[in-house]
């Protein structure tokens, strides 16, 4: 499999004529994840939180803070801003401060990988995939120092139940990737993407994605992102009515304002992790990765909008999800990923390896 | 009887369509039968129900100053300032009748619970109940509503209902 089509931004046909040294190109891309990780959460944020999530409960959410209250998490944003940052006096201070910025360094480490062109890719890692299954775990790190630094029983209980969770829920998740990386042959993100889009399933029948080879991996995909998210039903760490708010509880102000922006922007990279792993990312279907449009210049605004696409729909399946069930007790959490998404993602990542094989 | 063998997971499915066909319903214009079952308040009203307990309004020329709803206010939010005056008899050579004149009624409605006791106890027909519920204030102290703003209420007070068809046999049975 070869990767040699798709380059880095460095490498890019923008930045190509300005030939910029390296401290200035790490800038721009610093620049980029920096713009892109608020913007992301905002429309995640304001499209599912505040409306998909009001017509699911048959009310039409936000009005009147702009066009249709579109513009609601931007003021929420600026009140956040503005709020005193409390810290509690028994509070360990420098861990407390720290964690917010640990989780939301997480997030924006998971920007980096992910591949919105052929070359509209901040880093274009070969072990892109398991570079962002790291990263990810991160944001386990910070919780944690969160539910400590806090001072406060509640925070703590939440910040073992978010370890025990989140480390438990990582296994599913990687076992549920190494499908998809064996089927594809390579780890970097657009070698998948290239890989999917010149699959054929048995050789003949043109499906251009793993969603059909990888069906229960997108499902135990889905579930385990959303147990890393602590999103319902998988939100016993921040579980409001017994730990109110679990680790976030003495947060405040802007601090409170990263968890939140971390916890959306991390849904929309995982979203679009699980686009770029199943449904075939910025290419187009039934598009081979050797055509001419992946590299014409039109294909630089194409690419970011086909995956931004994906990335809705797979945003969509996420939040429903979030929208309809209700939490999960403790040991029935567990007992879902160990005895059910783990054992799937085994027999499924050895029928892959066999089918890799045979065919 | 035996319990029909049910597809493990059905559930969640079911779940799921709910949600969806919610949303779905939501989305829809409301000529079709859908939209939010919300209302959006400050730009549209619920009709409130005509006996609902919105406000209490005055009817003056009914009032006695007897004082009886300002001594059962459980709250005792009820202002009432009155005199005494002489009126002509009724007839020629009659005494003259002394009249109270009301001076003051007020309700503080930052301490009123709305138990409607007053519009119980009033003898005289003086006090209703009003479903106009729009009076909040930026300051307490105009919470305090003289006689002459609770007889504004008295327009928005609904005609009596008759009542509805049978319960006139309920009304029978109480003896006397």
């Amino acid at each position: 499999m070869s990767v040699s089509p798709f380059g880095v931004l460095g490498s890019a046909p923008v930045l190509a004529g300005l030939d910029p040294p390296y401290w200035a190109a790490t800038l721009i891309k610093v620049g980029v994840v920096a713009v892109l990780v608020p913007t992301t959460a905002l429309i995640l944020g304001i499209v599912f939180l505040f409306k998909v999530m009001s017509w699911m409960q048959s009310r039409l959410g936000p009005q009147e803070a702009g066009p249709k209250g579109l513009l609601q998490l931007l003021a929420d944003g600026a009140k956040f801003i503005q709020k005193q940052d409390i810290i509690p006096d028994a509070a360990d201070r420098f861990v407390f401060k720290v964690a917010p910025m640990v989780v939301l360094i997480s997030t924006f480490l998971l920007y980096v990988i992910i591949p919105a062109g052929p070359s509209v890719v901040v880093e274009s890692l070969d072990t892109g995939v398991f570079f962002a299954l790291a990263m990810s775990s991160v944001s386990v790190i910070g919780i944690l120092m969160a539910g400590w630094g806090s001072a406060n029983k509640f925070a703590l209980m939440s910040g073992i139940r978010a370890a025990g969770q989140l480390i438990a829920y990582e296994l599913p998740m990687v076992l549920a990737v190494v499908g998809v990386v064996i089927q594809a042959g390579t780890m970097n993100l657009n070698g998948i993407i290239a890989a999917q889009a010149d699959f054929k399933l048995f050789g003949v029948v043109p499906f251009p994605l793993f969603l059909l080879t990888q069906f229960p991996m997108f499902l135990v995909f889905l579930a385990a992102a959303q147990a890393e998210l602590t999103q319902p039903p998988f939100d016993m760490p921040v579980a409001e009515s017994e730990l109110v708010g679990g680790y976030q509880v003495e947060y405040s102000g802007f601090r409170f304002l990263f968890f939140f922006m971390g916890e959306f922007a991390t849904a929309f990279a995982f979203a679009a992790l699980a686009s770029v792993l199943f449904l075939g990312g910025w290419s187009l279907p039934f598009v081979a990765s050797n055509s001419d449009l992946y590299t014409s210049t039109a294909f630089w605004l194409i690419g970011p909008a086909v995956l931004f696409t994906k990335i809705m729909l797979v945003s969509f399946l996420i939040f429903w999800f979030r929208f309809t069930y209700p939490r999960f007790r403790e040991d029935q959490l567990q007992k879902v990923c160990w005895k059910y998404l783990i054992p799937t993602c085994l027999v499924w990542v050895s029928f892959t390896a066999i089918a890799k094989v045979v065919w | 009887m035996p319990k029909k063998p049910q597809i493990p997971g059905k559930g969640m499915f079911i779940g799921l369509g709910v949600t969806f066909k919610e949303m779905v319903n939501t989305l829809k214009p409301d000529s079709k039968g859908g939209g939010p079952v919300t209302v959006q308040y400050p730009h549209e009203k619920e009709e409130p129900a005509p006996r609902s307990r919105g406000v209490i309004t005055l009817f003056e020329e009914n009032c006695t100053s007897c004082m009886l709803c300002a001594r059962e206010c459980p709250d005792w939010c009820i202002y009432i300032e009155a005199h005494k005056y002489l009126a002509p008899p009724r007839r020629e050579g009659g005494k003259p009748r002394q009249k109270n004149a009301l001076d003051r009624f007020s309700i503080d409605f930052s301490l009123c619970m709305y138990c409607g006791i007053c519009v119980e106890v009033c003898p005289f027909d003086a006090l209703f109940w009003s479903p106009e519920y729009e009076y909040s204030e930026f300051d307490i102290k105009n919470l305090l509503h003289e006689k002459e703003r609770l007889g504004e209420w008295f327009e928005t007070v609904p005609d009596f209902e008759p009542y509805e068809a049978g319960s006139e046999q309920k009304v029978k049975k109480v003896p006397g």
